[in-house]
């Protein structure tokens, strides 16, 4: 197996990145590729940038942050929010992403994730899924849907998604730890790799949700300060998990 | 020194390779130009898609004889990722699909480990990390590093493939870079 991998995810609205807690009461933290250059020069292993006020018109705003981060980062991102068709996953992909992140838009219409698929093959294709009472929920987590986390996952992993990240929205930003017992679940039921988002509060956090999954997402740990990643991914690494050799001598 | 041709083949993320060779100083086109593929100095085949889509653009634009011309002429191209394994001779992607045949070897579905492969990993006997993201791998003689068994570099002649995204590696990824476009 690779490396387990430790993904700094940009909160962005109206290109700006943001930070709420349990997707309300925004706070601004900051330009995407100021943030963006700072963790990947900390040891970020990827990127996550997840446009969270998307509209049709606002993409072309996301494109620019798109193309501006792929200038100045050497790291693999991943793009997610507003994306409802191959089209856009297009525009996304050339602006310079690698992945895309469907959510919403893939429950709707599930046939967007075998089409992105065969497109750009399946590593480029993550289906995000916000996650509570054993429901996905959609619409940023404002609309519960009648689909159990599981079933989805499990279709989702057939349509040939090449990653699943889970948000469990009762954890988000509440930094008491991941949802284990979710991810646990999951992580007996499919076969690609999971990306476990919502709740980290420490290190110790990220380490303990990296027995279950493959990659873990960090926000507000590490945006009040982003020039501490580098510390907070030492301290991960103590613990034992296995993140690639990175020495900050690089930067 | 002359341009870096970057092959546009239609599904690929050419952006970041470019971006990381600007950084490293060296200019680049991006083009299926058959003209310019054969004349360049060094072409990169980069790789994101699909190979049976990748293969009918090639074969169409001309840009596939471009390449094959260039190779038999000890003119160095070097493929990333999906343009690694488009030079191999076959591919169990898509159904099946002959591919451009520069080098021994042929490409099937990731085993033993959880596909698609994505995320860091040791290059051997580099002793580097690497970023990987496929979901199929290598078979060939030419095959000259591995990561975890997986062929990471295959190399003959005037071609040098690479399963990683040197251009989404980090440092590590852009001086390795560097140093096989200096060397070439």
């Amino acid at each position: 197996m690779p490396f387990r991998r430790l993904i700094p995810c940009l909160d962005v609205a109206h290109g700006r990145v943001v930070k709420g807690v349990k997707f309300v009461g925004l706070r601004d933290v900051g330009d995407p590729v100021d943030l963006a250059t700072a963790y990947s020069r900390g040891g970020a292993d990827e990127l996550i940038f997840l446009d969270i006020a998307a509209t049709v018109n606002e993409l072309s705003t996301m494109i620019d942050v798109v193309a501006r981060v792929a200038d100045v980062v050497n790291i693999p991102f991943t793009v997610g929010g507003g994306i409802r068709s191959v089209d856009d996953a297009t525009r996304i992909i050339d602006a310079g992403a690698d992945r895309v992140s469907i959510n919403s838009a893939a429950i709707e219409t599930p046939e967007l994730i075998s089409r992105i698929a065969e497109r750009y093959g399946s590593q480029a294709v993550v289906v995000a899924m916000d996650v509570a009472d054993g429901v996905v929920f959609t619409h940023g987590g404002s609309r519960a849907t009648e689909r159990s986390f599981e079933a989805w996952a499990v279709e989702a992993g057939e349509r040939g998604a090449g990653e699943l990240l889970v948000t469990s929205i009762n954890f988000d930003g509440e930094r008491s730890g991941y949802d284990l017992a979710t991810l646990r679940a999951l992580r007996g039921l499919v076969q690609i790799p999971l990306i476990a988002s919502g709740g980290a509060g420490s290190a110790a956090h990220v380490a303990e949700v990296l027995e279950v999954t493959e990659a873990a997402l960090v926000a507000s740990i590490v945006h009040d300060d982003p020039a501490n990643f580098p510390a907070i991914r030492r301290t991960i690494l103590e613990t034992g998990v296995t993140l690639r050799p990175y020495e900050e001598t690089d930067i | 020194m002359s341009d870096v041709v970057i092959v546009d083949y239609g599904a690929g993320n050419t952006r970041s390779v470019r971006a990381t060779l600007h950084r490293l100083g060296i200019t680049t086109v991006v083009t299926n130009n058959p003209l310019s593929i054969y004349d360049a100095h060094q072409v990169i085949l980069p790789g994101v898609g699909s190979a049976r889509s990748a293969m009918a653009v090639l074969r169409e634009s001309g840009a596939a004889d471009a390449l094959r011309r260039r190779f038999k002429n000890e003119k160095f191209t070097l493929g990333i990722c999906l343009g690694m394994q488009l030079a191999l001779e076959h591919t169990d992607e898509d159904d099946g699909v002959a591919t451009l045949g520069l080098i021994e070897g042929h490409v099937r579905r990731v085993e033993g480990c959880m596909v698609p492969r994505l995320g860091w990993s040791l290059v051997e006997p580099w002793n580097e990390a690497f970023y990987f993201a496929h979901s199929f791998e290598a078979i060939s003689p030419h095959t000259t590093a591995t990561a975890e068994g997986v062929a990471a570099v295959c190399e003959y002649g005037s071609f040098t493939g690479v399963q990683f995204h040197p251009e989404k590696s980090g440092l590590v990824g852009e001086r390795w870079l560097a140093a096989c476009l200096s060397a070439a």
